[in-house]
């Protein structure tokens, strides 16, 4: 390579490395956050770490626990009392719940409704999926309040299924799933039919395997987007504290006696941000894996 | 057993018709070859056969069934694919034993973790591996079943492919154009290949391909189709000397058989270019295309008037056979003549020669394509 080479390479690579430190700095903040005192936070000192000093901390005392409990170093204490604080890991465990029901009825349904319309001819199947494509321009929002009355109306309100059942229907997963299929070889579909596969099998056995890649993207998008939420879990869960989902549960560190104690709540946040880059990250590995499973021509 | 009728089948898409008005008779064990140029029908009529489509009207018998509303899962047929279409997820055994899974386990057997606690499973899944591993050693495939489909050759797919139809011995054998995706060499190979695995299952075959050369190889009996019609069906030898019509002449056979345009007199004398055949057409005063196979003409020194001149125009030496491209004097055809190496070698392009034929071997047909018998006499 030539020296203009690594100098336009250099650019490339100095815009991304930008770009990296911009999406990276809220992440390198909130660890940070999570590991120091309250003083340091306030009057940004002390670096990634700070300097980690056994303190007695006043909101802890005020809490009720005696003066030698609440001695400790910062990141002892930040973590410990976020747990001490709020139930994190049921706030967890429900995000667990969630999440994964929706997933796994949102894979039940979609895809046996992309198969049906990428792989089966019936009549009315450009109609289907014409609605399918409208309803994808439907924002959420615009219907969250009638969504809401139909659930207070069935006494739905303060339950798993107030939080799950709305989301069953992924509209974006059936589109997605679609297009995937659509590519799968229409001979492999017939030979699973003359092998004696019914067309349920067909779905679960075939179809399923060789979507493996495009499932995972779907997963990526659907569990991001449900552990994240704050907005639904807000509306119909309106009093519960053991339904509450974990960005309903870091809300809880606002407010009150000990209001904005940065620590704690950026412990929890801590908490509750790394099981999902954890499974981003082995998600990652097995959709790379996923790719070069399907060997098909 | 394994017979399968075809009555009155037609097939249209919208306003377009597919298969017109088509009945053949497959017999028990044959090697039937449904062949012809890309679209006219033969892959729809073997989907028809296996299920997979449904006829516009007409029937389809198998063993004197009548299946039209049978699915294609319950009419024990097995196919084999142009792509192959293994299950890309699936180790080649895996592959094998599915449609035996399906057919043998039922419906509580074949569920996950409990369905191994059913007492009859053991049992099956033994004759179920009995089965694979005689059908991989048949193919020569046994060192191959713990692959995935992806890392195998296509040549070795295919023979998962058919061992995936072979598996289950089911009535009859479809395949959709085999031997498409392999290369030449191996394509030649694997046509020897399925003649004698024909000949050990004794199993009815029904095999669609547009490469005639595989249809005269391989067949008992051979349909040829054109524009959703049935044109012939008989042996390939039948239909090689013996086409019905024009378009069957032309389509069989390779190179293509060169078609002069002549006439028949009151007398039914028939003649083209200079030269008059001895045989009387049936069909007298009349325009007739006259065809002759590239093998029945001959280069030769002789000039008279059972001969015409011409100038080659490309030599395509084969090896064992040279054809010879000319240009007939008048200008009116580019004909193909086969010459034998040794008596042709020095011929090039540009030289002009004499062209004769083989006498008793040229074919007749009129204006609207159909064959006119030579009369007795």
């Amino acid at each position: 390579m030539e020296a203009k080479q690594y100098i336009g390479e250099g650019w490339k690579h100095a815009i991304l490395i930008i770009g990296a430190i911009v999406v990276m700095l809220p992440f390198y903040m909130m660890v940070s956050m999570s590991l120091k005192s309250q003083q340091e936070i306030q009057s940004i000192s002390g670096g990634l770490i700070g300097a980690q000093e056994t303190q007695t901390f006043p909101v802890c005392v005020k809490t009720g626990y005696s003066e030698e409990t609440c001695t400790m170093k910062p990141y002892q204490y930040n973590y410990w009392f976020a747990f001490e604080k709020a139930p994190i890991p049921r706030y967890l465990m429900n995000g667990v719940i969630v999440t994964l029901s929706i997933f796994i009825i949102q894979v039940l349904v979609a895809l046996p409704c992309a198969y049906a319309l990428a792989k089966l001819r019936f009549y009315g199947r450009e109609f289907v999926f014409s609605m399918v494509l409208f309803c994808l321009l439907i924002p959420v929002h615009g219907i969250a309040l009638p969504l809401y009355v139909m659930l207070a109306q069935a006494g739905l309100v303060d339950t798993y299924s107030a939080l799950i059942l709305p989301w069953t229907i992924s509209v974006f997963g059936i589109f997605l799933m679609r297009q995937f299929f659509m590519t799968v070889p229409d001979e492999l579909i017939d030979a699973a039919r003359m092998d004696g596969m019914g067309e349920y099998a067909i779905v679960w056995k075939v179809m399923l395997p060789t979507a493996i890649p495009a499932l995972l993207a779907f997963a990526i998008f659907s569990v991001v987007a449900h552990w994240n939420d704050y907005f639904w879990p807000r509306m119909v869960i309106t009093g519960n504290r053991d339904l509450f989902t974990p960005p309903l549960g870091i809300r809880e560190f606002r407010g009150g006696i000990d209001s904005d104690e940065f620590g704690p709540m950026m412990a929890s946040i801590v908490t509750v941000t790394v099981p999902l880059i954890v499974a981003f990250i082995i998600a990652q590995k097995r959709f790379i894996e996923g790719i070069t499973l399907t060997g098909m021509k | 057993m394994g017979t399968i009728s075809l009555k009155n089948i037609s097939k249209s898409f919208g306003s377009t018709q597919v298969l017109n008005n088509l009945n053949v008779d497959i017999n028990d064990g044959e090697f039937l070859t449904l062949v012809g140029p890309s679209g006219c029908g033969k892959s729809t009529l073997l989907r028809i056969i296996a299920g997979l489509e449904q006829q516009t009207s007409g029937d389809v018998l198998i063993d004197n069934k009548n299946v039209n509303r049978v699915r294609a899962s319950e009419r024990d047929l097995a196919m084999v694919f142009q792509s192959y279409a293994l299950y890309p997820h699936l180790t080649v055994r895996r592959n094998l034993e599915t449609p035996l899974r399906l057919r043998d386990y039922n419906a509580f057997e074949r569920l996950p973790l409990i369905g191994n606690f059913s007492p009859s499973k053991k049992e099956k899944t033994e004759s179920i591996n009995q089965l694979v591993n005689k059908t991989s050693e048949t193919l020569k495939i046994s060192e191959l079943l713990d692959r995935k489909p992806g890392q195998l050759s296509g040549g070795q797919r295919q023979r998962v492919a058919l061992g995936r139809a072979m598996v289950r011995e089911p009535v009859a054998f479809l395949m959709d154009e085999p031997l498409s995706n392999l290369d030449a060499a191996l394509r030649v190979h694997m046509r020897s290949e399925l003649s004698e695995l024909h000949n050990s299952l004794k199993t009815t075959f029904v095999y669609v391909t547009h490469d005639q050369a595989e249809a005269l190889t391989m067949s008992s009996r051979m349909a040829v189709m054109i524009d959703g019609n049935l044109l012939q069906l008989d042996t390939p030898e039948e239909v090689y000397d013996n086409p019905s019509s024009l378009s069957v002449a032309q389509f069989v056979g390779s190179p293509k058989i060169n078609i002069f345009k002549g006439t028949s007199d009151s007398g039914g004398t028939v003649g083209f270019l200079n030269v008059n055949l001895k045989r009387k057409s049936s069909e007298s005063n009349t325009d007739l295309h006259i065809g002759i196979r590239p093998e029945h003409l001959e280069i030769t020194n002789e000039s008279n008037e059972n001969t015409f001149s011409g100038t080659v125009a490309y030599r395509e030496n084969l090896g064992s056979d040279i054809f010879f491209h000319v240009n007939i004097e008048d200008g009116s055809n580019k004909i193909i003549v086969r010459g034998l190496p040794q008596f042709t070698h020095q011929i090039s392009n540009g030289s002009s020669v004499n062209i004769k034929r083989v006498s008793d071997k040229a074919l007749l047909f009129n204006q609207a394509g159909m064959r006119v018998q030579f009369t007795n006499a």
